[in-house]
């Protein structure tokens, strides 16, 4: 073994392969390597939240013209480590008749749930977990699973607002994975894969250009599956207690937070993988290949000075965090929405026009496909501009739905003095009925 | 390939224990609980038949959806934190004896028919063609020589049961 | 090397405790949780058998398909059920529910 041959192959990040080559295929070599790929990941996913946490503070702090943390360390950049040290120093308390299986249990399975979706993101091309055939459905069904530790952290409080808080989370999450997942289904069908990798590798245009209005409902449920505003009605710091977790106390309260940021980012990465076209550069690749340069090769080790994969890490990364920094753009600047307009939102909107949007691209793809403008050189223009335009239709009809309803509902309610007309929402709100409070 | 047997065993304790659980356990919640970790030990099992989509079906579905479903029963039809009630009817003994024998007649019956000589290990199927079972899957269900009739049956189905629950479950005004 | 037996015999165990909880138990939540084992316990057994016999056509995935959606329906009309039941009679103990005997 060469130490300067292994410096450079973890450079670019070849180190797996270089031994593989070097030894042969060899059982225990495997684990040892997937041991380290888990370690890595996870290691990197809980570190990140120190820095997420600070970058929110302070971007937050911007936008309300304030300075944000700048006590601790240098520009407050300690400010996490601070927070953390305190947490862990906290005294964890159980309360009295607490389910403490469930009690303890629960903040532990949301950070694992949390760390195990990472596994099918594609980081660069060769560097992720594991490929799955079915990588998109998987990080699905980790996430509808991971619903029921807010179930056994309100349970297990032995708390009536931890339960109720934990039937809202409940209602919420449940509500939002219909149109994720629908929404989910147009990329995949795009792809004609599940897998993430070939996800990526399928978009020669960015199916953020070629499906927006899945991308935006993607976005949307995505706020509300992690909890985030305008959708942390969860949570709602300023107005209600704290939700399923009142009981928390310490750093089992910490790993709610943890799994909260992890789960965000993870969101953010994945929106990059499935419509910004991940660690690939789609637009810029077209617009090179009619150029001498041709289109960046990223998965090929000769080139860029077998840099490919450190470079599409950075390529990934800036996406990434540029999702996430819209993440914290909308904290900053969206109020809370209140419980029946979440819900009406998610049922009375997001799902109808999510599947309007599926059939819509099913239908005009088999079409594409089948006339066969879809093939050949152009085809795959003519496919982008086909959906964009078939989008952009759906959502200008959609837009004139609700202008018509908003219009018919100013009407109704010109007629009623403005007291009274609040009196009416008021009216709207105890309509809904929140699951099992009765 | 020791691995192999060992993980089964692993997941063979856990599913057969948890599942103990569900049927004893006088903590209603706890039962629950129990039969999410059966249905995770089914998922692995279903991981070492070589069928990770149907590993991910079964925890978007039962552990997603129905433990769900079931916990909230539970949460609403008693009073919370209270289980003095006996677990058991009064024909439990009974209930053990039939299930035991009948059981052990099973296992009696599998073991002469498939533990001698039958199928004593998986066939060598290529990876390509086990992961070509989702995307094979996937046309089956919607083509006309397959299975297109019980898919639609089966979404007339579920639609059948959302009305219905909700119809049977709302309270009357 | 793992034989098809092992498996048929781990679904026949799970199968029974299933139907020992369906028989014995007096909730009727409890109960339906344990029809859920029951109907695992049948995956189990068409999955292995999938595997073994005919891993080339999905037809044993398929079936397995089917099975949880009838057994989503199946939880969602019984829980719906349950709970009418508990509204009216502020009970889901099976032995109780006996009206129709008089």
């Amino acid at each position: 073994m060469d130490i300067l041959e292994l410096l450079k192959a973890t450079v670019q990040f070849r180190v797996f392969d270089y031994l593989r080559e070097l030894y042969g295929p060899n059982l225990y070599m495997e684990a040892a390597f997937d041991l380290v790929g888990i370690l890595t990941v996870s290691t990197f996913c809980l570190l990140i939240v120190l820095f997420l946490i600070l970058w929110e503070r302070w971007v937050i702090a911007r936008i309300q013209d304030r300075i944000g943390p700048n006590r601790v360390g240098k520009w407050g950049m300690l400010q996490t480590v601070a927070d953390v040290g305190k947490l862990l120093t906290k005294e964890v308390i159980i309360p009295r008749g607490a389910d403490k299986p469930a009690y303890i249990v629960a903040p532990l399975l949301i950070v694992m749930a949390s760390l195990v979706v990472w596994a099918v993101l594609p980081f660069a091309p060769g560097v992720i977990g594991t490929d799955l055939n079915i990588g998109v459905f998987y990080f699905l069904a980790v996430s509808s699973a991971s619903v029921v530790c807010l179930l056994l952290a309100g349970w297990g409080s032995n708390n009536k607002y931890a339960l109720l808080g934990a039937f809202r989370a409940v209602a919420q999450l449940v509500s939002y994975e219909v149109p994720m997942v629908i929404s989910l289904v147009v990329p995949i069908l795009l792809a004609r894969s599940m897998s993430t990798q070939s996800i990526v590798e399928a978009q020669v245009y960015p199916f953020f250009a070629v499906v927006p209005l899945s991308a935006i409902i993607f976005f949307i449920s995505a706020l509300a599956e992690t909890g985030r505003t305008p959708f942390d009605l969860l949570e709602a710091e300023s107005e209600i207690v704290a939700g399923f977790h009142v009981e928390y106390t310490g750093m089992l309260f910490g790993m709610f937070f943890l799994a909260e940021f992890i789960s965000t980012l993870f969101m953010s990465g994945l929106f990059a993988t499935v419509y910004l076209g991940g660690w690939n550069l789609p637009l810029i690749n077209l617009l090179l290949s009619f150029t001498e340069i041709g289109p960046i090769e990223f998965a090929n080790p000769d080139a860029l000075f077998g840099l490919g994969r450190p470079l599409a890490l950075l390529v990934f990364f800036a996406k990434m965090f540029g999702t996430y920094f819209v993440f914290i753009w909308i904290r900053g600047t969206l109020p809370r929405v209140r419980v029946d307009q979440m819900l009406d939102l998610n049922w009375k909107f997001l799902v109808p026009l999510s599947l309007v949007v599926l059939l819509v691209v099913a239908i005009l793809d088999k079409i594409l496909f089948s006339t066969g403008l879809a093939t050949g050189p152009t085809g795959d223009l003519i496919r982008t501009l086909a959906h964009l335009v078939s989008n952009i239709v759906i959502f200008m009809g959609t837009m004139e739905i609700v202008r018509r309803y908003a219009r018919r509902r100013r009407a109704e309610n010109a007629s009623v003095p403005v007291g009274v007309s609040a009196a009416v929402e008021q009216e709207d709100m105890k309509s809904w009925q929140p699951a099992g409070t009765d | 390939m020791y691995i192999e047997q060992f993980v089964f065993f692993i997941l063979a304790l856990i599913t057969l224990l948890s599942g103990w659980f569900v049927v004893t356990d006088r903590n209603l919640f706890h039962a629950a609980l129990a039969m999410m970790l059966t249905f995770l030990g089914v998922a692995g099992l279903y991981v070492l038949l070589d069928s990770g989509f149907l590993a991910a079906t079964q925890l978007l579905v039962y552990i997603g959806a129905i433990s769900i479903l079931i916990i909230f029963a539970i949460m609403m039809t008693r009073r919370l934190m209270k289980t003095t009630e006996p677990a058991y009817n009064s024909m439990w003994q009974g209930a053990l004896l039939i299930s035991v024998f009948s059981g052990a007649g099973l296992v009696y019956v599998i073991v002469q028919v498939f533990g001698m000589s039958n199928y004593l290990q998986k066939p060598d199927t290529s990876d390509a063609v086990l992961n070509g079972t989702v995307v094979t899957l996937g046309e089956w269900l919607v083509s006309a020589d397959h299975l297109v009739i019980p898919f639609e049956v089966a979404s007339v189905l579920l639609l059948a049961a959302l009305i219905g629950s909700i119809v049977i479950a709302r309270a009357e005004k | 090397m793992i034989p098809l037996s092992w498996y048929l015999v781990v679904a026949a165990a799970l199968f029974f405790l299933g139907v020992y909880g369906v028989l014995a138990r007096r909730n009727a939540v409890a109960m339906l949780m344990a029809v859920e084992l029951m109907l695992n316990a049948v995956n189990i057994n068409i999955v292995a058998f999938w595997r073994y016999v005919s891993p080339e056509e999905p037809l044993g995935v398929a079936w397995v398909l089917f099975v949880l959606t009838v057994a989503a329906a199946e939880a969602a009309v019984g829980l719906a059920l349950v709970i009418s039941v508990y509204r009216s009679r502020d009970s889901v103990v099976a032995e109780e529910l006996d009206s129709l005997k008089y």
